[in-house]
């Protein structure tokens, strides 16, 4: 790695510093949980890092640590992206305009509009 | 890494930010989390090009991808909602191990005295990683309930735990001064998982939303520092904004909670049960208890109720139950609101995962600064299985340690009613003086049996 490509990089880290707390000031606290799951997905990236590593591998240190390192980020990767759609699944407004969801439940009781 | 790869990682890039806009709104929440999936994948796919698979590589890695990808899909569809942030925990925490193995497997790849640029990030990356998968173990224990939720001390432990960060900082500038081998990081490595373990000890149940997040934010910059070791620039931005955005989070968490970070880290809260204040406040006072009946009727000729939910709510699994309530209500005219404290459930945004889990629209969820003003006119403040969030004490008593956490004004309504399972204080640990007022009905039991009670005795008022 040359001077340059480290100076890039760091040049990255910081800007992504800034749009990381910009992105995030914007969100209601009512989506904390989901973004709180959604960002722990996102480092899931760490998976290209354990692929890189365990592609190498030729000792058999490295051969368990490449395996370790792909077996937990994959858990941390898949598990944080379904785990965070499950939970915004179930963010529906109230069942107005738009024709039923593709399961439509049948207790679901159309809510009466409100009298004063 | 070619120009092609480079601006696939920078595609990846623009859709995770996409994604995290998009998550800002209930609406395009899921979308935005979908959108940051896809990125993933063309971060996965973009890699393929620069690997040179050894014939054990190639081994490893379709299994661990056949081992990981199961357990975290049959994870996450099985965890239960209320079980969430325990699951986040686990999966920030495997994150976090992930980013320390790979730091360390680069550095057994390079030779005595690796460059300053590869032992710098390497060292980080060791260190908050681990700290980051043990923190998050113990705290996926205390959610469990496989150990105690309650805070572990003991006399002079914060002397040892600074003692425990002093000797990793002494030994990680040992190492990036000297770094002759790169063996000698596994000392390096188990300090950090000791002190992961004993950073999370000491900080008690209704902290523990604060410390994932902290714990979230430090995966994400152990995954920024693996990006620099590995000169990769997709972990380093996805990375970077997992740190910076959980570091934020991590603020508004505490400020919620009306204390600063410092003392919900090392403040071990808690620990102290019913403080000599709160258990004056308890003697020669009686609670006044109602029939579901009875409240079934003050409910049914209200104008206004506004539905103060909490955790326990949540462990009775009443989300179901409560809705129906709301429904029966709304059949009847009374306009009905649910108030929703940051930290109501177990972290910030908990509690509304739950009632979305059981069909409440959103537009009927308000948040604290939205509805504290509408108090005042709600004839019930029907307060179903929550304690800490409407204790007035955080108001007017300067003692109290949850004095200046902000509040919902339950306590201006003209009248209260209290679901509960007993007069045990909320997860403070703290009495609250709101049970004894005057204006406060009390119904005693389990939260969904006590709804269920109460919405057959509404359907028949």
């Amino acid at each position: 790695m040359n001077d340059n490509g480290l100076l890039n990089e760091f040049t990255i880290f910081v800007l992504a510093i800034f749009i990381g707390f910009e992105v995030i000031s914007k969100v209601p606290t009512i989506l904390h949980t989901p973004l709180m799951s959604g960002t722990n997905a996102i480092h899931g990236i760490i998976l290209v890092g354990a692929i890189l590593i365990a592609a190498t591998a030729h000792d058999p240190l490295q051969i368990a640590l490449g395996l370790v390192a792909v077996i937990l980020a994959t858990i941390n990767v898949v598990g944080g992206f379904v785990v965070t759609d499950r939970m915004l699944e179930m963010f529906k407004g109230r069942p107005t305009a738009k024709p039923a969801e593709k399961t439509p439940s049948p207790d679901k009781t159309p809510a009466p509009e409100k009298t004063p | 890494m070619t120009v092609a790869v480079a601006l696939a990682y920078l595609v990846a890039a623009v859709l995770f930010i996409v994604g995290l806009i998009q998550l800002s709104s209930p609406r395009s929440a899921r979308r935005g989390n979908q959108i940051a999936a896809v990125g993933m994948v063309i971060a996965l796919l973009a890699t393929i090009p620069l690997l040179h698979f050894t014939g054990a590589g190639i081994a490893i890695t379709v299994v661990g991808l056949l081992i990981g990808v199961p357990i975290g899909a049959v994870a996450a569809r099985r965890v239960k909602m209320t079980a969430i942030p325990q699951m986040v925990a686990l999966f920030n925490g495997v994150g976090g191990g992930a980013a320390a193995l790979v730091a360390v497997s680069e550095l057994l790849l390079q030779g005595s005295h690796p460059p300053f640029a590869l032992v710098f990030p390497s060292v980080f990356s060791i260190v908050i990683g681990s700290v980051s998968f043990a923190g998050s173990m113990v705290a996926f224990a205390k959610l469990q309930a496989l150990v105690t939720g309650t805070p572990i001390t003991y006399p002079g432990q914060q002397i040892v735990n600074g003692a425990l960060a002093l000797a990793i900082i002494a030994l990680a500038v040992y190492l990036i001064a000297v770094a002759s081998m790169p063996i000698i990081f596994v000392p390096l490595l188990i300090l950090g998982l000791v002190l992961g373990v004993a950073f999370v000890l000491p900080i008690g149940g209704a902290d523990m939303p604060v410390v994932i997040s902290l714990l979230n934010a430090f995966t994400g910059l152990a995954v920024a520092a693996s990006g620099f070791v590995l000169g990769n620039f997709a972990l380093i931005v996805a990375g970077t904004l997992v740190g910076a955005s959980g570091t934020l989070l991590t603020k508004l968490m505490s400020d919620a909670m009306g204390r600063s970070l410092g003392n919900v880290l090392f403040g071990a809260f808690g620990s102290v049960t019913a403080g000599p204040a709160g258990a004056a406040a308890a003697e020669g006072k009686s609670v006044r208890t109602g029939t579901p009946e009875d409240i079934a009727t003050l409910l049914a000729y209200s104008r206004k109720v506004i539905i103060v939910p909490g955790y326990g709510l949540a462990v009775a699994q009443g989300q179901h139950a409560v809705r129906e309530l709301a429904d029966e209500l709304e059949k009847r005219g009374v306009e009905v609101e649910y108030a929703i404290h940051p930290v109501a459930g177990r972290m910030p945004g908990h509690m509304n995962v739950l009632l979305a889990e059981a069909n409440v629209p959103y537009e009927q969820l308000k948040e604290m600064d939205q509805i504290n003003d509408e108090f005042k006119s709600a004839d019930v403040a029907l307060v179903v299985g929550a304690n800490d969030v409407v204790n007035p004490a955080a108001h007017n008593s300067p003692g109290s340690p949850i004095y200046g956490m902000p509040i919902l004004n339950a306590d201006e309504a003209k009248n209260i009613v209290f679901m509960k399972r007993s007069m045990r204080p909320g997860f403070a640990g703290i009495d609250n003086e709101l049970l004894y007022d005057p204006k406060t009905v009390m119904l005693f039991g389990d939260a969904k049996d006590s709804l269920m009670k109460l919405v057959a005795a509404v359907k028949a008022a």
